[in-house]
């Protein structure tokens, strides 16, 4: 049997890294249609066209771009970002720290969300139509349909304001210890909780119930299997491909998707830093970001594709 | 009574009284909250600074882009971090005289032309080495070159020569300008050894702090400096830190849950709400900032000085004042100068009249509407400014066509390239600097396109002249000639409004920038 699955993962990560090249080409070719350039973002309202010169003169902007392509996608293989334009920083060191950080953050996020929202799926299952599945769905629903600013600024009025619980803002830093950390991060951590929480756990509800229509499942309650184990045992298992999809979705999500909750709680992440470089058109800075989103959005769907094929062996056996 | 205040206010200040105690007495003896509280920082500044402690600031204006080279400081953030490290030649004091830093002495000759400036002894730079005159000359020579991108860099090329000898540096400028010591405490001229040539992001200068954590964007930290030369006066918290927070509700809750002791930027339409919470002081002061509607006097239609003047006559700028700015501002009077300036001269005060707006609108000859230009960016309420200035005008006659731009690139796109739009100033420390800045003909952010020969030789006749009482006349006629021929439109001048939380003493109210002019967290202290 491993011969299949082997053949089936390499096809995958072979596509995966054809589709990530392709997605370089699209995020270099999209950075050089912005208005503008970056010395003159650079330099802003202060602008003057000596200085403008000379500024582009010094960061190589007079070459032409397939030479600039080239030049950088050698230098991502080598594992080399390049330095910020407007900072003259090393990329990849200023993004290690903030790629960790949001890691951190999507990590406290999901080990909170994922349990909740496959947990209250399975309930709400087994209740179904009742009043706990619908007060579940309602909650969650309501929790998705608020925008993540309100979401997070209700948070920060209440546990932060009113009672100082938690700190307003979630500025963390090296060297800080991971009690305060976490802390820190509760919550922005709980604000993406709320967000993600619905979706994953309608997908669960439904995927089950999907399932719940056939004839096998019929057959284990005529067996007279208690609710519970009739979805434990035999529903939960062939439903767990498309859970796993939205549940990498969401991962992915809470990796690339937290722009909003990052700058509301001033949280030093991947998603701060993406916008202000976008704002100086700090072209290097960008690409690097966008590549490294990419990268994590196609592994992640990777994983789950090859998680949906291990679980159900239909899959291996195309007709 | 005032006695008995005085008394209490004194046992506040040396810890024998809460302070929640004192007010709830000057409450019973019927006086106001904000009086009292003002008797409290006067009394705590009796009582002498309290050293120790962390003082924090919840800034808006940090970007991970930021750099600590002086000459790339452009946002309020690198701003009020660069005077905790940096020292400065010579800073503007809040009462809008020169006070000399690292130079001792400045001494002009009778021409304006040639400025020396005598080095104070002893004092030293982070790393343990001394400033000398070499390292004045050589910072005045990095943000005067050419090349250089400093944001200084406009003043900066009057300088002829920079000569350093013994303990002296000897300037001599291209023209007279009886300014000069003023131009030197531009905010970007922080002294580093050899002027930072070598590595001018390395973050040392000789002020109160050393910079310890530099993370552009999330955070700045600075811790006291031992050997800082007036440590009685400056440095006095064991640390300082500055967190970026460009979100304006995070910053306010971030001051009201206590994680920061001070922010700046509270936007007005808050600012009633934010000063019921306890704790919180409102700290608002006039400044030389002001919001502009601009047109280019060199392009139709605004080249006809009738529909200027049309224009200027129909903007309700006490209205604009009273709802944009919930009154946390003044009046312009279509001038860039206000009160805050040394040399200001009262003009009298240009008011809304639809008629004779009318009178100048048919007068110039123009029909159809007019494209104005806005952006949440140009101001804060920039775009509700526009449709307040819509209505006025419509009751002249004159037809407002309201255009809102995207926030991001209106600096490259719309400002100082589109005909008429709305924008800010700073202001600047002096008359001259504003004017040669934004009004010679030559400047490059002319952006009222104002070239006028007779302005330019004015600028230049009142550089030169040492004669005060001359100057003001001076600038008494150029204020006149700009407001009434400029394609300036000045409606308000803002105040700069920061907040700061319990416990925050030493507050120095600054007319020249937020923030008692950046040094709130080199200058306050935490009561104990």
């Amino acid at each position: 049997m491993s011969s299949p699955i082997v053949k089936l993962m390499a096809q995958r990560i072979a596509l995966g890294i054809l589709l990530l090249l392709a997605v370089s080409v699209l995020i270099f070719a999209g950075t050089q249609i912005l208005p503008g350039d970056v010395a003159q973002a650079i330099l802003g309202q202060s602008a003057t066209p000596e200085s403008l010169a000379n500024l582009r003169e010094q960061l190589g902007l007079n070459q032409p771009a397939y030479i600039r392509y080239f030049h950088w996608l050698g230098g991502v293989l080598t594992g080399d970002l390049g330095t910020a334009m407007s900072s003259g920083q090393d990329i990849a060191t200023s993004i290690k720290d903030r790629l960790w950080n949001t890691l951190f953050l999507a990590f406290w996020a999901a080990i909170v969300a994922i349990p909740l929202a496959i947990t209250l799926g399975l309930i709400a299952v087994r209740y179904r139509n009742g009043w706990i599945d619908k007060l579940i769905s309602g909650l969650a629903l309501a929790s998705t349909s608020f925008p993540e600013f309100f979401i997070g600024y209700l948070l920060v009025f209440y546990f932060a304001v009113q009672h100082q619980w938690f700190p307003a803002i979630s500025t963390v830093y090296e060297g800080m210890p991971p009690g305060e950390r976490i802390q820190a991060i509760a919550l922005p951590a709980a604000a993406l909780t709320l967000v993600v929480l619905a979706h994953m756990m309608r997908m669960t509800r439904a995927a089950i119930l999907n399932v719940m229509q056939s004839a096998y499942v019929e057959t284990a309650e005529l067996k007279g299997l208690s609710a519970f184990a009739v979805i434990r045992k035999h529903a939960f298992p062939n439903a767990i491909a498309p859970i796993i999809n939205v549940v990498m979705l969401n991962l992915a999500y809470l990796v690339v998707g937290v722009v909003v909750v990052e700058v509301i709680f001033v949280y030093p992440g991947m998603g701060q830093y993406l916008v202000d470089h976008v704002t100086k058109r700090d072209v290097p800075v960008v690409q690097a970001v966008g590549l490294i989103f990419a990268a994590v959005y196609i592994s992640l769907n990777i994983i789950a594709d090859i998680a949906a094929i291990v679980a159900n062996p239909r899959l291996r056996h195309p007709k | 009574m005032s006695n008995e205040l005085d008394y209490l206010s004194r046992r506040v200040a040396a810890g024998k009284l809460s302070r929640r105690d004192f007010l709830g007495r000057a409450a019973a003896l019927g006086i106001s909250a904000p009086f009292a509280n003002s008797l409290l920082s006067s009394a705590a500044r009796a009582a002498g600074p309290v050293k120790g402690g962390t003082l924090k600031a919840g800034l808006v204006g940090g970007e991970s882009t930021n750099s600590l080279d002086p000459a790339l400081m452009m946002t309020q953030v690198p701003f009020a971090f660069g005077k905790c490290w940096g020292e400065m030649i010579v800073e503007l004091s809040p009462d809008g005289k020169l006070e000399n830093r690292i130079a001792e002495e400045i001494g002009a000759s009778d021409d304006a032309k040639t400025w020396t400036l005598k080095i104070r002894d002893g004092i030293e730079f982070h790393n343990g080495k001394t400033v000398t005159a070499e390292d004045v000359a050589a910072t005045l020579e990095r943000h005067s070159d050419e090349k250089s991108k400093s944001g200084a860099l406009g003043y900066m090329k009057g300088i002829d020569t920079i000569k350093a000898s013994g303990k002296e540096v000897v300037l001599t400028l291209k023209e007279p300008n009886a300014d000069l010591p003023y131009l030197l405490s531009d905010y970007h001229l922080i002294v580093q050894p050899n002027g930072g040539k070598d590595k001018p992001d390395a973050g040392i200068s000789a002020g109160p702090y050393k910079v310890k954590v530099n993370e552009p964007g999330v955070r700045h930290v600075g811790e006291r400096f031992a050997n800082y030369w007036q440590g009685d006066k400056m440095g006095h918290a064991d640390q300082v830190e500055v967190v970026v927070i460009n979100d304006a509700t995070a910053r306010t809750a971030a001051l009201q849950g206590g994680q920061v002791n001070m922010i700046n930027r509270v936007e007005p339409k808050i600012v009633d709400l934010i000063k019921r919470v306890p704790g919180v002081t409102i700290r608002n002061h006039s400044g030389p900032g002001h919001y502009v509607f601009i047109m280019h006097c060199n392009t139709a239609p605004f080249d006809n000085n009738d529909l200027r003047m049309a224009l200027k006559l129909a903007i309700n700028r006490e209205e604009m004042l009273n709802k944009v700015l919930r009154g946390y501002g003044s009046l312009g009077n279509d001038f860039p100068i206000n009160a805050s300036y040394p040399l200001f001269t009262e003009i009298e005060q240009r008011k809304y009249d639809p008629d004779k707006a009318k009178f100048h609108y048919k007068k110039s000859g123009h029909d159809g509407s007019i494209l104005l230009r806005t952006s949440d960016v140009a101001f804060p309420g920039a775009v509700d400014a526009a449709q307040l200035y819509q209505q006025s005008a419509a009751k002249a006659g004159i037809k407002l066509e309201i255009k809102r731009e995207p926030g991001d690139g209106y600096w490259n796109e719309v400002w100082n390239k589109q005909p008429f739009c709305a924008s800010y100033w700073g202001g600047r420390s002096t008359q001259d600097q504003m004017y040669s800045t934004a009004y010679l003909s030559s400047a490059d952010w002319n952006d009222t396109r104002f070239k006028r020969p007779d302005f330019d030789k004015m600028v230049l006749a009142a550089r030169a002249e040492l004669d005060e009482a001359k100057r003001k006349q001076m600038y008494h006629d150029m204020a006149v000639m700009v407001r009434d021929e400029g394609g300036l439109i000045l409606p308000m001048f803002n105040q700069f409004i920061d907040a700061t939380g319990a416990k925050v003493a030493g507050w120095v109210d600054d007319p020249h920038q937020e923030l008692c002019n950046g040094y709130a967290l080199a200058k306050c202290w935490l009561e104990a």
